[in-house]
């Protein structure tokens, strides 16, 4: 693209209507990223306009532009770092007052600033007259009225916005911060003008000293140039106190309100405040009695939204992977490159694209509590109850989804704008039990523990779950991310209609996020663990397999001939066309009553009527020729046997194929850790690959225990584990726990990766859950054990 | 007399006198505007008792019982 290039820093209060204004300006062509080193992140689009490339950064949304918060920081350091073109403000123009506070530090940091008022339409209904001309002549800068809801006024704000950015007038801005506070801002402004290496403007230092600026300060002790002045800086704040009686930070913050009110009540006209409609709603909403029964109902409907409609067309992706896998399986000629392609990848891809739906509708929830303006009612609501294990009211949120999935839970802390409680909240989210550990405890409950019992068992893995969290929540407050809570100061902002387009903006960035940030980790790991359980290809086998298959054939054809085909003089069955229908059909009748008696599950008197059906036709068959049918049913056991035979060496095949691959090796290898639990290496291995998706070691078990294709409602796999001594109640039970806490899945580690931005914290959250469920598990079967269990 | 912003009740309104304190917590008090001569008015209590829900020049904001213990009022 040719043409000169501005860029254009979009600033302002949350819930000013920034995100649709970028929205509105960028379309589609948006980037979202993270600034160098921290969490924060960073929004980034483009446009043409008038033949010139606009680079539009989105900054976070803040109130003010101190050291205390993380994106305060970062929305100032990239105005003084990257020296965008043009400051773009966005204020709500219905509450104009604390957003010109904003809008006056940034005019502080002498960079050109357009001042956009958005919501205008909301002002006028509210009657709220102001007087643009004048506003703009008070703060020296140019002043657009925008409706970002409608998009209204995009047009103006871009054309100002380039004529300013071209025309680079940088005003000095100056607020009178009066007699004492001025003498001591001009010794400082002298003192810095020998100083070479200052990237920001000295005013603005002078001003940020003078608040006890520590980001400044600590810049300034690293410094050699400046070092000197930080003793002189505290001699000068210490003057200041003593003659204004408060802290000079507070006396400043409140000498900029001052001047905001000034300009304020000069040009702005903000009639009589009634009771709005926002009021009214909140009243119902936020109400002492109804506020915390309707929270808990919108958050039920929530919880199913994401899960059970979710379900649906997680059910037809995971029926297109399979599909997709059969049909590349049966067009391809089968080895090593057929498995990976049909089992790691697009196993892997599958693993991928089964969460779509959950975190689609996830956030098209939290959109629409988020755009409405619930959100900051929700955590207003909770607070009392989350705060107690030193958490934000809005964790809660994602810590109700985690009970579905770890994957969207994860991805919904960021609705937390404080780092210590998004980093707390992710890293015990995992601890909810995800709806993929169930099928392990069903299996396991199923096998050893009586139906009475099922419920509680189940109910105290989850209480185990939710304790450990509020445990672990209140460890890592007070270790790991120490210090005072974040201040719950918070606007609550008005309600409003969420537009169509916002949330679908919102929904398809987390979803391109997730695809392509985790999806591409979860691919490569599930490769690897493909790789892991399948390789070495050749392991030694306790028994020749491919000779015991083919004397199973032998018997069978030797068995056919004695018995079958001499009697009858043939010499293959096909010869005999009445015999060979007849063996097709009663096999289509034995097929047909197998797939409907599955169907018909325990629903006795359908099995019943099925059984009957399937005798009548039976006897059909054999009134034809009753001579012929003992023959045909003699074939047909003859091949039943055989099938059974082959079947079991198959599943013996896979198991000891299993036990020598690298995961059972490492099975093996574990196995003397894990002893301590009641574990053995069987356990170890499945243990392993639940490290994908927990769930799936459900499955590896079973090809552990030589049961092909085993669920959790297998009645094979659960004889096979009882069946074990090494298993009681007491290992399930543990391991149930064990399964429970250790680590998370695969694709939650990767969101975890990619949400804090950084492998320390994934292999963190890996370390800590593995560490706590080898602790939890051995104290459960040891405790057990000792109690006689 | 003096009273702090925790001790109004709903429907109450108080003149700002002082905020007390310092650090992240005052600061940023004083950043959404609570500074002294400001007028403000206690809208309700959260269901718990806690956080509480004010309203200052023009718009709602939300603080907790602690933080409100912070600003001194004139009763009004």
């Amino acid at each position: 693209m040719g043409g000169a290039s501005l860029t254009v820093a979009l600033a302002g209060n949350p819930n000013s209507g920034k995100t649709t204004i970028f929205n509105n300006i960028t379309g589609s062509r948006q980037h979202v990223g993270n600034y160098a080193g921290v969490t924060v992140e960073r929004r980034e689009g483009s446009c043409r306009y008038q033949g010139k490339n606009l680079m539009v950064v989105d900054l976070p949304g803040t109130y003010s532009l101190t050291a205390y918060s993380l994106d305060e920081v970062v929305a100032r350091n990239f105005i003084v770092d990257e020296k965008p073109d043009i400051i773009v403000n966005i204020l709500d123009a219905a509450n104009l007052e604390r957003n010109l506070y904003l809008a006056v530090q940034l005019l502080e940091l002498e960079r050109p600033v357009v001042l956009a008022l958005n919501m205008a339409d909301m002002a006028e209904k509210a009657g709220i007259q102001i007087n643009d001309k004048l506003l703009g002549e008070k703060l020296g800068c140019p002043v657009v009225r925008t409706v970002g809801s409608k998009k209204q006024g995009m047009e103006d704000l871009l054309q100002t916005a380039v004529a300013q950015g071209e025309a680079q007038d940088k005003k000095t801005f100056n607020i009178n911060y009066g007699e004492q506070i001025e003498t001591a801002i001009s010794e400082l402004v002298s003192a810095l003008s020998s100083v070479q290496s200052l990237k920001y403007p000295k005013r603005w230092l002078a001003v940020k000293l003078l608040e006890n600026d520590k980001e400044v300060l600590n810049a300034f002790s690293d410094n050699t140039e400046c070092q000197s002045l930080v003793a002189h800086v505290e001699g000068l704040r210490r003057n200041l106190a003593g003659v204004l009686g408060e802290e000079p930070e507070l006396a400043i913050a409140s000498i900029r309100y001052g001047f905001v009110a000034d300009v304020y009540g000069e040009a702005v006209n903000a009639g009589l405040g009634s009771e709005s409609t926002s009021d009214k709603i909140d009243s119902i909403l936020t109400n002492r009695l109804l506020g915390l029964p309707i929270f808990f109902g919108l958050m039920w409907l929530l919880f199913n939204m994401v899960f059970t409609v979710g379900a649906y067309p997680q059910g037809w992706l995971e029926e297109g992977v399979t599909l997709l896998g059969e049909w590349v399986g049966q067009h391809m000629a089968e080895g090593d490159l057929r498995s990976l392609v049909v089992d790691g990848i697009i196993g892997g891809v599958g693993g991928v694209i089964v969460f779509l739906p959950n975190i689609l509708l996830l956030f098209l929830g939290i959109s629409i509590l988020e755009d409405s303006g619930y959100m900051a009612r929700a955590a207003f609501v909770m607070d009392r109850i989350m705060r107690t294990v030193g958490l934000h009211g809005k964790s809660f949120i994602p810590l109700l989804i985690g009970f579905g999935c770890s994957v969207p839970a994860i991805m919904g802390a960021r609705t937390l704008e404080n780092r210590n409680d998004r980093m707390v909240t992710i890293l015990v989210s995992p601890l909810m039990s995800c709806s993929a550990r169930l099928p392990v405890y069903t299996l396991l409950i199923a096998a050893f523990f009586s139906a009475e019992s099922a419920g509680s068992v189940l109910f105290s893995i989850y209480v185990l779950g939710i304790a450990l969290a509020i445990l672990m929540a209140f460890v890592f407050r007070k270790t790991l991310f120490p210090g005072a809570a974040e201040p719950f100061v918070m606007e609550l902002p008005p309600y409003h209609m969420p537009t169509a387009r916002g949330i679908m903006m919102h929904m398809w960035e987390r979803s391109m996020l997730y695809l392509r940030k985790a999806g591409t980790i979860i691919l490569a790991v599930s490769i690897l663990v493909w790789f892991l359980t399948n390789y070495p290809a050749e392991v030694e086998y306790s028994k020749d397999f491919g000779q015991l298959t083919a004397q199973v054939e032998t018997t069978f054809d030797e068995n056919v001939k004695n018995s079958i085909l001499a009697p009858l003089s043939l010499e293959k069955l096909e010869d005999n066309e009445i015999l060979a229908s007849m063996v097709a059909s009663i096999q289509a009748v034995e097929e047909e009553y197998n797939t409907a008696s599955e169907e018909a599950g325990e629903d006795t008197a359908m099995l019943a009527a099925l059984d009957t059906e399937k005798e009548v036709k039976l006897q059909e068959i054999e009134a034809s020729n009753p001579e012929l049918y003992t023959f045909a049913q003699q074939y047909i056991g003859f091949e039943t046997a055989k099938e059974d035979e082959i079947g079991a060496l198959e599943q013996d095949q896979a198991s000891e194929k299993l036990a020598g691959s690298y995961a059972g090796q490492f099975g093996h290898f574990i196995e003397p850790a894990i002893r301590p639990l009641g574990f053995d290496w069987k356990i170890g291995v499945g243990l392993f690959a639940g490290f994908t998706a927990k769930e799936v070691l459900v499955s590896t078990i079973g090809t552990i225990y030589s049961i092909g294709d085993a669920d959790e409602t297998s009645s094979d796999l659960k004889s096979a584990l009882l069946a074990d001594p090494h298993f009681t109640p007491l290992v399930a039970y543990a391991l149930m726990a064990f399964v429970l806490i250790y680590s998370p899945c695969l694709a939650a580690i990767a969101v975890i990766k990619r949400e804090t931005n950084s492998w320390k914290w994934a292999a963190f959250s890996t370390v800590y859950t593995t560490t706590l469920a080898w602790v939890v598990a051995f104290a459960i079967y040891q405790i057990g054990t000792f109690l006689g269990y | 007399m003096s009273k702090t912003l925790s001790q109004l009740l709903p429907g109450e309104f108080g003149i700002v006198k002082k905020v007390n304190g310092g650090g992240a917590v005052t600061r940023r008090i004083v950043d959404m505007g609570v500074i002294a001569g400001t007028r403000i008015e206690v809208k309700k209590y959260a269901p718990l008792g806690d956080p509480i829900e004010v309203k200052l020049k023009g718009f709602n904001m939300s603080l907790r019982k602690s933080e409100a213990d912070l600003i001194e009022v004139e009763p009004a």
